[in-house]
């Protein structure tokens, strides 16, 4: 890691590149994870028996590691680097930064330790128990001021769009996992929540939806507002909007919570709102989908020739498509169908596998050759490979989920005339099961479009300069100018 | 004050917020710093860049 940038010495990329390498690292462990605990749910007997490796226990270590450890590397990562290019100053501090680094790469192998052992405080993508809930607090605290401080020291006069983004994300993160992690310890490894009842309900789900809205969305929305433009040549389509949606975005998303509890004990009035605000929340998510991909507006034949390019666009396009079908399943009675059911799970991944992941390859693409001080990725072609493995991958796993979900809504619901039930839980279950292996070859579409995406950084970072094919002259290169 | 009149003036709060924001995202005002700061994405690139990166040109090749 001797590599340093001639262009710019004076950023901190050591703490990128780590951050960049982990995120296509653990996007591997997390996706085969999930490839895993997809087929077991087609061959149940793949647990082997072995209680570490039950759907129970992987369910979360998928989850925790595709989130926090795929997602959260790729976030730390492209902050850090747009917040010094757009700030065209040096990380605040550095040391704070491999802090940072050394203190997530922590978290997530106790993760993975404590999560197949069982240990657990059950919470839904909040279950790492009280230390280590304490070691992401102080984490957490390290990159707030890091990132803050390198926005206040900065030598330009504004601070641009996706730092606005990127700043409500850390902030809100703390706040939520803060306020939702709140528990009495009763050993090191067992917690009991400070909440009770259906409040504890509702704490938990907005720190979950939040967990959506701003880890999953306005982290990720930093990263497109700044690799989006630049991927393109081209300034955002319109930043008088980005202000707009920004502001929309963040007043709105903190309240859509309650329609992860429809039909329980929570208050009725507190669902209703959470519905109102749920579907409300389609105009800013709309507002900055159409923002993004109008960015390309007179240069559209670049998706043609930049397969880079055509993962921020797409992950923009599955963007547009879950910020309309979420609200849509918010509706109580939409939901009254959806809810418990596949379609669900579908909708999750349509976000996470067509959103977040394809914005955070594409953005990482973008980086590998800058960090590395390479004149392009190695090959363009396998970038382009990758892009239609994982189209074709999330296409697979969402369809079938969607048939799954209202087939098992349509089947849970349906009444005889003397209102005893149609079908029983099992014979719906055998109706799912030839999605669930549609869904387990879509996940392995994924997953080997990732191994090849590893394969292509780890030649990018080996070669020399010199040594790169001819194909990379398909993509424009600032030089020529 | 009670519970729901409290909510009531902080929900009146944040709508006249959020009208003034968007009153000053459309100001003419506005424009001018935006317009510089929509152009710091290609602000960081070495100087031999000269392309100027502008909305208007839409050819850029």
């Amino acid at each position: 890691m001797s590599v340093t940038s001639q262009v710019h010495p004076e950023y901190n990329y050591k703490v990128i590149r780590q951050f960049a390498i982990m995120t296509v690292v653990w996007g591997i462990v997390g996706m085969i994870v999930g490839v895993l605990l997809a087929a077991q749910l087609y061959w149940p007997a793949l647990n082997f028996d072995i209680p570490y490796l039950t759907f129970s226990r992987l369910r979360p270590l998928h989850t925790n590691a595709v989130i926090f450890a795929f997602g959260g590397c790729a976030l730390f990562a492209t902050s850090y680097y747009v917040v010094q290019r757009t700030s065209q100053v040096r990380l605040f501090s550095d040391k704070l930064a491999s802090f940072t680094f050394w203190g997530w790469q922590l978290v997530i192998v106790l993760a993975a330790i404590t999560l197949p052992l069982g240990i657990t405080s059950s919470k839904e993508y909040a279950e790492l128990e009280w230390p280590i809930d304490i070691l992401i607090t102080l984490v957490w605290v390290a990159y707030i001021i890091n990132f803050f401080g390198t926005v206040v020291i900065r030598r330009v006069s504004h601070i641009y769009v996706a730092n606005w983004f990127f700043g409500a994300f850390m902030l809100t993160v703390a706040v939520l996992h803060i306020g939702n992690s709140m528990a009495i310890p009763v050993s090191f490894t067992k917690s009991y929540s400070l909440y009770a009842g259906a409040v504890d309900a509702m704490m938990q789900w907005w720190y979950g939806h939040n967990a959506v809205g701003f880890f999953l969305t306005a982290g990720f929305l930093g990263m497109m507002y700044y690799f989006v433009p630049k991927q393109a040549g081209r300034p955002v389509y319109s930043y008088r909007l980005s202000v707009i949606h920004f502001w929309a975005l963040v007043s709105l998303y903190i309240w859509a919570g309650p329609h992860h509890l429809h039909y329980t004990a929570l208050p009725d009035w507190t669902q209703s709102l959470g519905m109102v605000m749920s579907v409300i929340l389609f105009v800013p998510s709309w507002g900055g989908m159409i923002n993004g991909i109008m960015t390309l507006s007179g240069a559209w034949h670049k998706l043609r020739t930049d397969p880079i390019l055509r993962f921020l666009i797409v992950s923009l396009s599955f963007y547009g498509m879950s910020t309309f079908e979420g609200p849509m399943m918010a509706i109580k009675t939409v939901n009254a169908l959806s809810h418990y059911t596949d379609w669900t799970i579908g909708h999750v991944h349509s976000g996470a596998l067509g959103w977040v992941a394809m914005v955070s390859i594409g953005s990482i693409y973008h980086l590998i050759p800058i960090l590395f001080n390479k004149p392009a990725m190695y090959s363009v072609k396998w970038v382009n490979i990758h892009f239609w493995l994982a189209t074709i991958g999330v296409v697979l796993y969402i369809v079938a989920m969607w048939m799954s979900g209202v087939l098992q809504g349509l089947m849970w619901r349906a009444v005889n005339a003397d209102g005893t039930l149609t079908y029983s839980f099992v014979e719906s279950l055998e109706a799912s099961k030839p999605f669930y292996f549609v869904r387990f070859i879509g996940g392995v579409f994924v997953v080997a479009g990732m191994l090849l995406m590893a394969w292509n950084v780890y030649k990018t970072v080996r070669t020399p300069s010199e040594e790169f094919k001819d194909e990379t002259q398909a993509q424009p290169q600032p030089q020529a100018a | 004050m009670d519970y729901g009149l409290a909510g009531s003036i902080f929900t009146v709060v944040v709508f006249v917020s959020f009208i003034g924001i968007v009153w000053w995202a459309m100001s003419s005002r506005a424009k001018t710093r935006f317009d510089e700061a929509q152009n710091l994405v290609f602000d960081d690139e070495p100087t031999q860049q000269t392309e100027k990166k502008d909305r208007e040109s839409s050819i850029n090749e």
